[in-house]
């Protein structure tokens, strides 16, 4: 590339029109640079050493002193409109150019790979948790135990009689030897029985945990579930306040719409005992009561086993299952689905439930 | 009956013969029968059949009925003959199988409807031929609606009974139950039976227990009639062998059908012998050594010194409650039927039942408590069915032996069931409720006294009767209220460790999932020791589901393995697992040799006793991870799992919970031998291993080559866990850092060296960390270069080199004293 362009006279500082004509012609080239590069071409051509302007500005050192003045501002306007001109192709070129390799950089983000595994809760655990907390937020505590057990604490204490056909329907595995009144626990209730026995009065309690029964896995049974179970003792407790707390925890569960149903039944460790139904209006099929656990006021014979004077406290007891409220309130069909640990139950759900 | 719900009876079904048998079914007369042979061999009969009276007019319509009320069938069977009273399902019928009768062409012949067998009707399994009315005893009018004569609009409601109410197994019971339910007046069956007030001179019966099990003796009345003439071969009539169907008993024989139908109609199970089979006096008595009996079912069965016995002077004729003997059955040439309506005690028959695998209907109602006066009223009730329907004469004389049970009084006080229910109960509400159920009602000073109905063994106290009170006048009238519980503490701290520990490996990237509890005997041995041929003991079930996995678990791996396992057979190849729990690890105490007594709070010491025989059972949390980290996908490389996985996880859960792991080389027979990390507390407690599990062990159980898994005993870290943490002092001056190149022999561990410089650095090091680790050329044989970089800071102020260089130097030193460490 040529410093100077080819066949071009030296302009006279002082000669406006001709000046003027080379800054005319620099402006134009500078406006027709398509590129960076052709840029730089330009402005050595126009403005560098060897340049029409730069050899004309040379000039007025040979001028006669009256004409410097004029020679010289008219030079110095002409050079500053020609850099302007070139600042500015500059930036448009260079905006251009930095738009130009973004829109190169563009990848298809549809097409982006997982990179991160995400984990996931069993939703059991997860509801579990949730069941805790709005206990929990009631002022309740959360009391654990064991889960193979004395005897004692899973029917003896729970005025299960040792003959009586109630402690047979619980299908209980037993722990070798017979002799050592081991069991697996049939309900979480032993962990009531502990409860009260190690706990001040009042006592406002829930026992979340595995429970077990000599049930062959199917799709509604199987040998190892979840339950949760409340005990509330206190001076002056009533089945209302039973009912009241029910109702309480299903709204909190279900929503403000939820209604709860009490039926006679009966259990070994409350008198009187409840079946307790919850309605279920979107349930499959539509609408219905769908029997959820059992219930009562703790029986006499329960709280004298834990040394609490049945005629000073009253206590009410419930117990739900965990795995029957998952299947009615997140409508899994096959009990399965929850025990055999395929990936695709739990990461369903992630952390939620 | 959906009405018997409200007071704690659920409908289960109800049975309904009509649900799959419609008309029009009637009573028809064969008028004539002509054999017509054909060419398969096979003989039918061309019959005409008359199904309107002579004289009377054909009133249905409809294809196939005939006007002149004859119809032509043809039938296959050969067990009639002319004249014969038959059941006709006429063309529009439709029998059970959705079989819709119709008139159709066959055999040359326009068959218009069928003559039906008991299977054919839905009412027996007999298919040798068709049922001819004459030989169930009837004859009734040609015409007769057959589904009407043998009771087939009857319905039953099969209810759920709750196993305290043992009165509600008979119609005495659920009647009075539905009255109470429904409001309708109630009339008890046992009050419509006229039984004489005193017998005597009957068969002789003596009760000799002399083993009552907790005082109670185990027959507490034995009453005996004698009914001579019976033709034991009589047809049941056809509504009582409906009424039977339908409450699930099969119809045997006449007399056998009468103590059925008794025993569901009063509550009062009673048992009929062929009394020329006896022998002396009858004695209920506890078994003796060695004494057997064949029971009705011809299952000889050895019996128990604490089975209740019938007896008479050859032995053993029944066990008492439960079965009676073949010996002594009734059968087709029996003439004399001695009735047995006794009492017996609950428990006995239970043990009985349960020790002898014998459900019978019998054992369930005596178990659960049958009423002590309905004896005599069943006695008399079957005596009077053999008299009409068998044709039997009953005897004056009758044995009525026994001592009648003192009655329970209960005191309720007036406020006592409105305090435990929440309704405020009008003192009529409670009076009339429990009047209903049959209590006598007293009222004294501060409310009443309660006599329980004898049928009503289970009730006994002033919660009982409360709930009766609560159940008559409804559960639905229940207030609620919400009671407040005292400020809680929220919570504990374990709880609250353990959620972060299971969302923290969840979010980690792993998949919480469940397994069982249950193991093989050799996973425990496996899992369950660091040692292979170590002891550990395991808790074995009495009653497992399957014999092979009769352990518990004492390691969450073996279960978690196995989900892992099934993951992959259904085609997911990139696994990360983990699943949290107990595991069982019985020390040398296993239960206790006793049990206390319910409804008394045992001493502190027999307590003591109970939880020392609990075994250990801490909370364990394991992972496996099998594949790679992430999906394959475009753009991306996935890493595969390694054992160093398996190790992070270890030292993430130590992280969350603010607890050191500290990881040497360990080893573990269920880990390859030279990748398993033992993993313990600053303590030295060993509390778990990583690594990547044993080949051969991957192998056996299917599963892919380099596997990794790690378990950690969770307990043991909660536990460890700092109460409160000390913050520490961030100093802002400028760091140093420095690196440094130590050879040592290659089988020392790196976070060994590593140790040594950090102790050896002193306090002005900040952290140091192990970038690089080399062997190979350049390196003497069995050594290898471990490069760490050290930082440098003061609390204080800037660190000149100088200083930075002699914490390394004497860090270097240490390294060196300690492994022989060589600047490199």
């Amino acid at each position: 590339m040529t410093e100077t362009l080819p066949g071009a006279a030296i302009p006279n500082p002082t000669d406006e029109a001709a000046i003027t004509a080379a800054v005319d012609q620099a402006v134009a080239a500078i406006a027709g640079a398509g590129t960076l590069d052709e840029l730089k071409a330009v402005r050595l051509a126009h403005t560098g050493e060897k340049s029409p302007l730069s050899l004309a500005n040379r000039e007025i050192g040979k001028l006669p002193k009256e004409q410097k003045a004029l020679a010289g501002k008219l030079m110095g306007a002409s050079r500053g409109r020609v850099n302007k001109a070139l600042a500015d192709r500059t930036a448009e070129l260079e905006a251009e150019n930095d738009a130009r390799i973004l829109l190169e950089e563009t990848v298809d983000v549809t097409a982006a790979p997982r990179r991160r595994r995400a984990g996931a809760r069993h939703p059991l655990s997860t509801l579990q948790d949730r069941v805790a907390d709005i206990f929990v937020g009631m002022g309740w505590e959360i009391a654990e135990g064991p889960e193979v057990e004395s005897e004692w604490f899973n029917f003896d204490a729970l005025n299960f009689k040792p003959d009586h056909p109630a402690r047979e329907m619980q299908d209980t595995f037993f722990v070798e030897p017979p002799e050592a009144h081991l069991l697996m626990r049939t309900h979480t209730s032993p962990v009531q029985v502990r409860s009260m026995l190690e706990r001040e009065l009042p006592i406002y309690v829930l026992c979340p945990g595995k429970v077990f029964r000599t049930d062959e896995l199917d799709a509604t049974h199987t040998p190892v579930f979840h339950q949760f179970e409340g005990l509330a003792i206190d001076k002056h407790l009533s089945m209302a306040d039973l009912r009241g707390t029910l109702e309480h925890f299903a709204r909190q569960m279900f929503g403000d719409e939820a209604q709860i149903r009490l039926r006679p039944n009966y259990f070994p460790f409350t008198e009187p005992s409840a079946e307790l139904d919850i309605w279920h209006p979107g349930a499959k099929g539509g609408p219905r009561w769908i029997e959820w656990g059992g219930c009562g006021m703790v029986n006499p014979s329960v709280l004298r086993a834990a040394g609490i004077d049945p005629d000073v406290y009253s206590g009410f007891a419930f117990g739900m299952g965990i795995e029957r409220t998952l299947m009615f309130r997140n409508e899994v069909g096959d009990m399965r689905d929850m025990i055999e640990g395929d990936v695709r139950f739990s990461e369903h759900f992630g952390m939620e439930i | 009956m959906t009405e018997l719900v409200k007071v704690g009876f659920e409908e289960e079904d109800v049975h309904r013969p009509t649900d799959t048998l419609q008309g029009p079914i009637v009573v028809g007369q064969v008028l004539s029968l002509v054999k017509e042979p054909q060419t398969n061999g096979k003989t039918i009969n061309w019959c005409q059949v008359r199904v309107v009276p002579e004289g009377q007019d054909q009133t249905l319509t409809g294809d196939g009925i005939d006007p002149s009320g004859v119809q032509g069938i043809i039938c296959g069977a050969h067990n009639f003959v002319e004249g014969d009273k038959v059941v006709v399902t006429l063309p529009g019928a439709v029998l059970p199988g959705n079989f819709h009768i119709s008139a159709r062409k066959t055999y040359g012949h326009l068959s218009a409807g069928m003559i039906a067998s008991v299977r054919e009707l839905g009412i027996g399994e007999d298919h040798d031929g068709i049922l001819v009315l004459s030989r169930i005893g009837l004859d009734p009018e040609i015409g007769t609606d057959a589904m009407e004569l043998l009771g087939l609009y009857d319905q039953a409601a099969e209810i759920n009974v709750t196993p305290d109410r043992g009165y509600a197994f008979s119609i005495r019971g659920v009647a009075r139950e539905y009255a109470h339910a429904t409001g309708t007046t109630f009339t008890d069956p046992a009050s419509r039976v006229t039984a004489p007030a005193e017998l005597s001179g009957g068969y002789g019966v003596k009760i000799n227990d002399d083993a009552p099990i907790y005082g109670k003796p185990g027959c507490d009345r034995f009453v005996a009639r004698t009914v001579r003439g019976v033709d034991a071969t009589k047809p049941t009539p056809p509504w009582m062998v409906s009424r039977l169907r339908l409450a699930g008993i099969r119809s045997i024989s006449l007399p056998v059908d009468i103590s059925n139908y008794v025993m569901l109609e009063l509550g009062q199970p009673t048992h009929c012998y062929d009394k020329d089979t006896l022998s002396g006096d009858i004695v209920v008595r506890r078994a003796l050594a060695g004494e057997k009996i064949t029971t009705l079912d011809g299952k000889e069965r050895a019996l128990d010194a604490e089975d209740l016995l019938i007896t008479d002077a050859s032995g053993p004729i029944g066990i008492a409650g439960v079965m009676g003997g073949a010996a002594t059955e009734v059968g087709d040439s029996t003439s004399t039927v001695l009735v047995e309506a006794a009492h017996f005690d609950e428990v006995s028959i239970a043990r009985s039942r349960r020790r002898h695998k014998l459900p019978s209907e019998a054992s369930k109602r005596f178990e659960r408590g049958v009423d002590w006066h309905v004896a005599g009223i069943a006695a008399q009730r079957v005596v009077d069915l053999l008299v009409e329907l068998a044709g039997g004469t009953a005897d004056q004389a009758g044995t009525d032996v026994g001592n009648a049970p003192g009655s329970v009084s209960i005191e309720l006080p007036q406020a006592f069931a409105a305090a435990r229910i929440g309704i405020d109960f009008t003192e009529e509400q409670i009076v009339t409720s429990l009047e209903d159920l049959g209590a006598a009602v007293e009222k004294n000073d501060g409310g009443w006294t309660v006599t329980a109905p004898s049928w009503r063994n289970d009730l006994e106290t002033k919660e009982d009767l409360s709930e009766e009170i609560a159940r008559l006048v409804g559960y639905d009238k229940i207030p609620a209220t919400l009671p407040v519980a005292p400020p809680g503490r929220g919570l504990t701290r374990v709880q609250q460790q353990r959620r972060r520990l299971i969302q923290a490996l969840a979010d980690a990237g792993l998949t919480e999932v469940l397994s069982y509890p249950f193991v093989s005997k050799s996973a425990n041995d496996t899992f369950g020791v660091a040692e292979q041929g170590a002891d550990r003991t395991a808790v074995k079930l009495a009653n497992p589901i399957s014999e092979e996995q009769g352990f518990l678990r004492t390691s969450i791996l073996p279960g978690l393995i196995e989900v892992a396992k099934r993951n992959h057979s259904r085609g997911f190849r990139d696994l990360a697992l983990f699943e949290s729990g107990l595991v069982f690890l019985p020390g040398g105490t296993v239960g206790t040799a006793s049990i206390p007594p319910l409804g008394v709070k045992p001493s502190d010491e027999v307590l003591d006793g109970l939880y020392d025989g609990v075994p250990a059972q801490p909370f364990h949390f394991a992972a496996v991870l099998t594949g790679h980290d992430s999906p394959a996908a475009a753009g991306h490389a996935p890493r595969p799992w390694d054992w160093a996985d398996a190790l992070d996880l270890a030292r993430v859960a130590g992280d969350v919970l603010g607890v050191e792991v500290l990881v040497s080389q360990g080893s573990h027979q269920a880990f390859h031998p030279g990748r398993a990390a033992r993993l313990s507390l600053r303590n030295g407690e060993v509390v778990g291993y990583a690594g990547e599990l044993h080949p051969k062990l991957l192998a056996a159980s299917d599963m892919p080559a380099r596997s990794v898994a790690l378990e950690l005993n969770a307990d043991a870290l909660f536990d460890a866990a700092p109460d409160v943490i000390v913050a520490r002092h961030i100093s802002t001056f400028p760091v140093a850092t420095q690196d440094v190149a130590l050879v040592v022999p290659a089988e020392v561990p790196a976070a060994d060296v590593l140790a040594a410089l950090r102790e050896g650095a002193g306090e002005l090091l900040e952290d140091v960390a192990l970038f690089d680790v080399y062997a190979g050329k350049g390196i003497e044989e069995g050594k290898k270069s471990l490069a760490f970089g050290l930082r440098f800071r003061a609390n204080d102020r800037t660190l000149t080199a100088d200083e930075a260089s002699a914490a390394r130097e004497s860090a270097v030193a240490l390294a060196a004293e300690r492994f022989g460490a060589v600047q490199r």
